[in-house]
C-alpha cells in the first residue's frame, strides 16, 4: 500500500515539481483525510447505535434500575451474584438453551451433510431439491412459528393426525403444551427452518474437492465408505466447522421463533437467555438485572465463538 | 447412483416434510373456521377468498406492507451505501489503520442483537424515535453494517489496485474512483449483502417489537404477532396474513434462487 502511494507520488513529481518528503507527504495525509469522509456516516450510526449501546449494557448491568424511575443505585456485582447463585429461571433458561442448541446441532449437521452428499452434483433434480429445502430460510420466523403452532395443535394439527393415521395414536400429544418436550419440539422447527441453508455450505465444500482424488481412489479400488472417510470427510473440515459454528450461534440466539411460538411457556420450559432478558426488561421492568443477563449471554456467545475458532484452527492442520 | 430408489425416497420424504406444512397453511386460508375443524388437512370445499377479503377490509394490511417496504428498502439502501464506502476506505487507508477500522466494525458481528435491545430502546426513547420507522431503519443499519463491511471488504480487497492507481493518476477524485470503479466492480458482493439485508430486515421481529407500538407504524411480522392474539384460534385469518406477508419474498425467490441462496448463506450469522 505505502509502496503504491509512493509510486503515485513519484508519478506526480515527474509532472509537477513539488516539495514532498518521500515518507511523509502532504498528499498522503490529505488523501486519508478525504477517506475519513467515507467512513463517517457508517461510523456514526454504528458507534452511536451499536457500539456504545453494547458498552452501556455493561454499565446498566451494575445498577438496579427499573427502566422508569429517574433514580437508581449502583449495586456492583449484585445482579451477577443473583443470576449465578439464586435465579432458578436463569439456570433453567441456560439449560434450555443447551438442550435446544445441542438438539439442533446434532440433527442439522448430520442431516445437512447427508443431504449434501446426495445432492452435490449440479443436475436439474438436485438443484430443484436444494432450492426446495432452502425455502424456509426465506420465510420469516414469525410465519414459520405460526405454521408449526398449527402443525403441533393437539386436535387439528398435522403431526398428531399423521401419527393417528399410521397407527401411533399413543404418540400423539400436545407438542408445545407439554413442558417436558416443548423445547425439543421448538428445536425441530429451528432444524426444519435452517437445514436447507447449512446443506448449501456443505455442497459448496464438496464441490471444491478436486475430482482427481476420487478418480485416483477408484483406480486403487477404494470403496465408497473409504472414499468418504479418507477424502471427503477430512477435506470437508472447513465446511463442517463453518456449519457447526453457524448452527451453534444461530440456535443459541434464537428469539423470534420462541417469542412467536410459546413466548417462553409453559411455565418457563422454553425460556432461553434471549427471551428471558426480554421478559425481565420489558415485562418485569428490571432493566439493570436484564442487562446483567445480557452481559452473561454475550460472554457465553463470545466463548462459544472463540471455541469454534480454536476448533477451526485445529481442523485446518 | 442416480436411479437409487432409496435415495429418491429419502429426498422425497424430506421434500414432503418441507412442503406439506406450507401447503397446509395455504389450503387453510381458503377454509372457514368450522370447516377447518371438521376437515383440518383435506382440500377446502371451494376456493373462497373470503378470509383475504375480510383481512383487507378490516385490517390496515396495506399500511403494514407499506411500512415493511419503507423500512426494508431504506435500510438495505443505506447498509449497501455505508458499508461499501467503509470497505473502500479500508482498502485505501494505510494498511495498519485499515486493519484497525476493519476490526472495529467487524467485531460487531459477535455481539448478539438481543444484548443491545435495552440500551437501544432507551436511546431511541430519548431521541424520540420510538414509534417511528426511522428508528427501526437506523437500528437495522447499525446491526447489519458489520457483516456488510466484512463481506464487501473481503471482495474489494481482491480487486486489482492498479485500477485505482491509474484512475488517481488521471486525476479522478476519491469519490469518483469509489463510485465509478470500486462500486461497479463490487456488484457481486453488493448483491449478496443486499439480498440478505433485505430478507433479514423484512422478516425481523426484535426491533419492530421493541420500537413500534401503534398500528400506523407496525411492520408485517409484528402485525402478524398481533393477529395471533386477536384471532386466537382463527387459523384461516391468521394464515391469510401469513401468506400475504410471505408472498413478495417467495416470488422474488422463484426468480432469483441462485442469488438468494448464496446471499442468505453468507448472511447466516445474523
Amino acid at each position: 500500500m505505502s509502496l503504491k502511494t509512493n509510486t503515485s507520488i513519484q508519478e506526480e513529481e515527474k509532472r509537477t515539481p513539488s516539495f514532498s518528503f518521500p515518507l511523509f507527504s502532504f498528499k498522503s495525509i490529505s488523501k486519508s483525510r478525504h477517506l475519513w469522509l467515507f467512513l463517517l456516516p457508517g461510523f456514526i450510526i454504528y458507534t452511536v447505535f451499536f457500539a456504545l449501546p453494547t458498552l452501556s449494557a455493561l454499565f446498566l448491568s451494575t445498577t438496579d434500575w427499573n427502566g422508569l424511575s429517574s433514580q437508581f443505585s449502583f449495586v456492583g456485582f449484585q445482579n451477577f451474584k443473583e443470576i449465578l447463585t439464586n435465579d432458578a429461571i436463569f439456570t433453567q433458561s441456560l439449560t434450555n438453551n443447551l438442550k435446544f442448541t445441542i438438539g439442533v446441532l446434532i440433527f442439522q449437521t448430520l442431516l445437512s451433510l447427508g443431504f449434501a452428499l446426495l445432492l452435490y452434483k449440479n443436475s436439474a433434480w438436485n438443484t430443484f431439491y436444494r432450492s426446495l429445502f432452502f425455502v424456509p430460510t426465506i420465510i420469516s420466523s414469525v410465519s414459520i412459528a405460526f405454521t408449526w403452532n398449527f402443525m403441533y395443535d393437539p386436535n387439528i394439527g398435522g403431526v398428531n393426525l399423521f401419527l393417528s393415521k399410521i397407527g401411533l395414536e399413543h404418540w400423539t400429544q400436545s407438542w408445545i403444551g407439554n413442558g417436558h418436550i416443548a423445547i425439543y419440539s421448538l428445536a425441530f422447527v429451528q432444524f426444519w427452518a435452517h437445514t436447507g441453508q447449512m446443506l448449501i455450505i456443505f455442497v459448496a465444500g464438496i464441490q471444491a474437492i478436486p475430482s482427481e482424488l476420487y478418480e485416483a481412489a477408484s483406480i486403487d479400488g477404494a470403496t465408497r465408505w473409504q472414499k468418504f472417510k479418507r477424502i471427503t470427510w477430512p477435506l470437508l473440515a472447513p465446511a463442517t466447522t463453518m456449519v457447526v459454528a453457524y448452527t451453534t450461534i444461530q440456535s443459541f440466539k434464537a428469539f423470534d421463533l420462541i417469542i412467536a411460538m410459546t413466548n417462553g411457556g409453559p411455565s418457563n420450559s422454553t425460556e432461553i437467555l434471549s427471551t428471558l432478558l426480554y421478559h425481565e426488561a420489558f415485562i418485569n421492568f428490571r432493566f439493570g438485572y436484564a442487562s446483567a443477563i445480557s452481559v452473561v449471554f454475550m460472554i457465553v456467545i463470545a466463548l462459544l465463538t472463540f471455541l469454534q475458532f480454536r476448533v477451526l484452527r485445529l481442523t485446518k492442520m | 447412483m442416480k436411479q437409487n430408489p432409496f435415495r429418491q425416497l429419502i429426498l422425497g420424504i424430506y421434500g414432503l416434510i418441507i412442503l406439506l406444512p406450507l401447503s397446509l397453511v395455504l389450503l387453510t386460508t381458503f377454509k372457514t373456521t368450522p370447516e377447518l375443524y371438521s376437515n383440518p388437512i383435506g382440500l377446502p370445499a371451494g376456493w373462497n377468498i373470503e378470509n383475504y377479503k375480510q383481512l383487507l377490509v378490516n385490517e390496515p394490511i396495506f399500511g403494514y406492507i407499506k411500512n415493511s417496504v419503507i423500512v426494508t428498502v431504506f435500510s438495505t439502501f443505506f447498509i449497501l451505501w455505508f458499508s461499501s464506502m467503509i470497505a473502500y476506505a479500508i482498502i485505501q487507508l494505510p494498511q495498519k489503520l485499515g486493519w484497525i477500522v476493519y476490526g472495529f466494525f467487524v467485531c460487531g458481528m459477535i455481539v448478539p442483537t438481543q444484548v443491545n435491545m435495552i440500551p437501544v430502546f432507551l436511546l431511541m426513547n430519548k431521541l424520540g424515535l420510538v414509534n417511528t420507522l426511522t428508528g427501526v431503519i437506523i437500528v437495522s443499519i447499525s446491526f447489519l453494517l458489520p457483516i456488510g463491511v466484512f463481506i464487501i471488504t473481503g471482495f474489494m480487497k481482491t480487486l486489482p489496485k492498479e485500477l485505482f492507481e491509474a484512475a488517481r493518476i488521471d486525476g479522478a477524485s476519491e469519490w469518483k474512483i469509489y463510485s465509478k470503479i470500486a462500486l461497479r466492480l463490487s456488484i457481486p458482493s453488493m448483491a449478496t449483502v443486499g439480498i440478505f439485508s433485505f430478507v433479514i430486515v423484512w422478516n425481523d421481529l426484535l426491533f419492530p417489537l421493541l420500537l413500534l407500538k401503534s398500528k400506523e407504524v407496525k411492520t408485517l411480522p409484528i402485525a402478524l404477532l398481533d393477529f395471533q392474539g386477536e384471532f386466537l384460534t382463527n387459523y384461516p385469518m391468521l394464515f391469510s396474513a401469513v401468506v400475504l406477508s410471505s408472498i413478495p419474498l417467495l416470488i422474488a425467490y422463484v426468480f432469483l434462487q441462485k442469488h438468494f441462496i448464496s446471499g442468505m448463506t453468507s448472511g447466516a450469522l445474523k
